[in-house]
């Protein structure tokens, strides 16, 4: 696979590159995010563990605003999100999403899907958008999938499209929502492969996840969530060997021992 | 018994009818649209004016509407479309009052379509930094109007036989022959089945095109 740098130059410098500050939501009576301070440096893997309903994917979703929040601040690279228009466009741009269900654009080929943001948003030209996202897909293992629809493609090879789309606007961090949930247990891996080279190239991550052996190898800090809050967090190692909470004692014991 | 048929223009009339079908789908289609935009979009004024729009035009008769660009918006108040002829002046009210009211349907049939694009796909728009009207021309709007071909074929056919009301305010197209020769000539039965035969040749074929088309542009998931 080609090298291609998929980040920005600054990401080398040091600093908090997403800050959240006593953030509150509300789903009616739910309250699904209590009081979530979290601060993500600039490089560092942050992955967001917890039970089903805990808020995880919740707080993926508000980093970029695809959920409103009811009290508290967000802030990325110092700028507060901004309100619905083209201020969150642009900061949209710079912030990566891959959603659980892919979600590539279905009307279109794989190759136009990695294409579409550079050009109507980066208006880029048509053919370095294509130079790039060639590169891109090469990177992630699918260049010979270029021309066909997402529907063709296994999901495996989906996720790993909707990873170079990403990447394709030179993000300053990427969320991952669940990215290895939909997906048969034979291509968990050639995507999480995926994630741990991005990982290793330095890119700033937020991985929402059920994969414990990416948390434990990737991840520079584990964050576990439970009924809307932050119970703990810890780097991998010391979580999994020795978590603090009651609480999180008990979800790694359900999920670790059989 | 077909000899009296040369001395009218069936063919002409139905131009009319093709010329009234085509020009108003165009038109419903473009304001259409728009109203779906409005009724999808974030703006509440928008939306607002976009729902009580649709609910009102489509409960008015379009005999009505069609009577109203006449008798209100021609004689009343001296609209006449920049026409300089009675008769063109309603050719393009009628053309008219067809978009006003065809539209209502045609925005309902692509809300349907926008209805069955997963909401994934707008939110992958928006998280690559789209802006409302990109998500919307970019990746929605393909893909509803793809799955509404077929309701939207529908709406085409009903314009084309909805085309027949333009006669209440005397656009020569086939009703108002039909009118005529049914009145001049004592061929009741033979002058019915030659237009309703005339309608079927528009509108068959319409179906059949539009459902080969619908297929071969459907999103497959």
């Amino acid at each position: 696979m080609t090298e291609v740098s998929v980040a920005k130059e600054d990401v080398a410098a040091t600093g908090e590159l997403v800050v959240l500050k006593s953030v509150n939501k509300h789903f009616g009576a739910l309250h699904v995010l209590q009081d979530i301070d979290l601060t993500i440096a600039r490089g560092e893997v942050v992955v967001v563990i917890g039970p089903s309903g805990s808020g995880k994917s919740t707080l993926c979703r508000t980093i970029n605003r695809l959920e409103t929040i009811d009290s508290g601040s967000i802030a990325i690279d110092g700028k507060p999100l901004p309100a619905e228009g083209r201020e969150l466009a642009r900061l949209r741009a710079d912030v990566g999403m891959v959603f659980q269900s892919f979600n590539l654009f279905a009307h279109k080929t794989v190759l136009e899907n990695v294409m579409l943001g550079q050009i109507k948003v980066r208006k880029k030209d048509k053919s370095a958008a294509e130079e790039r996202a060639r590169a891109l897909l090469d990177r992630v293992g699918v260049a010979a999938q270029a021309e066909k629809y997402p529907a063709q493609l296994s999901g495996g090879q989906q996720q790993r499209v909707a990873i170079a789309r990403a990447l394709a606007m030179e993000p300053k961090v990427m969320l991952f929502d669940e990215p290895t949930s939909a997906l048969d247990p034979e291509m968990i891996n050639e995507v999480l492969e995926v994630m741990q080279q991005l990982a290793r190239d330095g890119m700033t991550m937020i991985v929402v996840t059920h994969e414990m052996g990416f948390a434990r190898s990737a991840a520079n800090r584990v964050v576990f969530m439970a009924d809307g809050r932050i119970v703990e967090e810890a780097a991998p190692d010391q979580f999994f060997s020795n978590p603090r909470s009651d609480r999180a004692k008990d979800f790694l014991s359900k999920i670790l021992h059989h | 018994m077909f000899d009296f048929l040369s001395d009218y223009d069936i063919l002409g009339a139905f131009w009319t009818t093709v010329q009234l079908a085509l020009l108003s789908a165009v038109g419903s289609l473009i304001w259409g649209t728009l109203l779906a935009a409005m009724r999808v979009g974030p703006v509440p004024l928008m939306r607002g004016f976009g729902t009580a729009y649709v609910n009102l035009v489509r409960n008015i008769p379009l005999t009505v509407i069609i009577l109203f660009t006449s008798l209100g918006l021609y004689q009343a108040l001296s609209i006449n479309l920049g026409a300089d002829r009675s008769d063109t002046a309603n050719f393009r009210l009628a053309v008219l009052g067809l978009i006003v009211y065809t539209s209502a349907f045609v925005c309902e049939a692509l809300r349907s379509g926008i209805n069955t694009v997963p909401v994934g796909q707008a939110e992958a728009a928006r998280a690559i930094g789209l802006s409302f009207s990109q998500v919307l021309r970019l990746v929605v709007l393909p893909q509803a109007f793809r799955s509404a071909v077929g309701p939207l074929t529908n709406v085409l056919i009903a314009l084309t036989k909805n085309t027949t009301v333009a006669a209440a305010i005397g656009v020569a197209e086939a009703a108002l022959l039909m009118k005529e020769m049914i009145e001049n000539e004592a061929q009741l039965l033979l002058i019915s089945a030659i237009f309703a035969f005339g309608f079927v040749c528009l509108t068959l074929p319409t179906g059949l095109i539009l459902g080969w088309v619908g297929k071969k542009v459907a999103v497959k998931r």
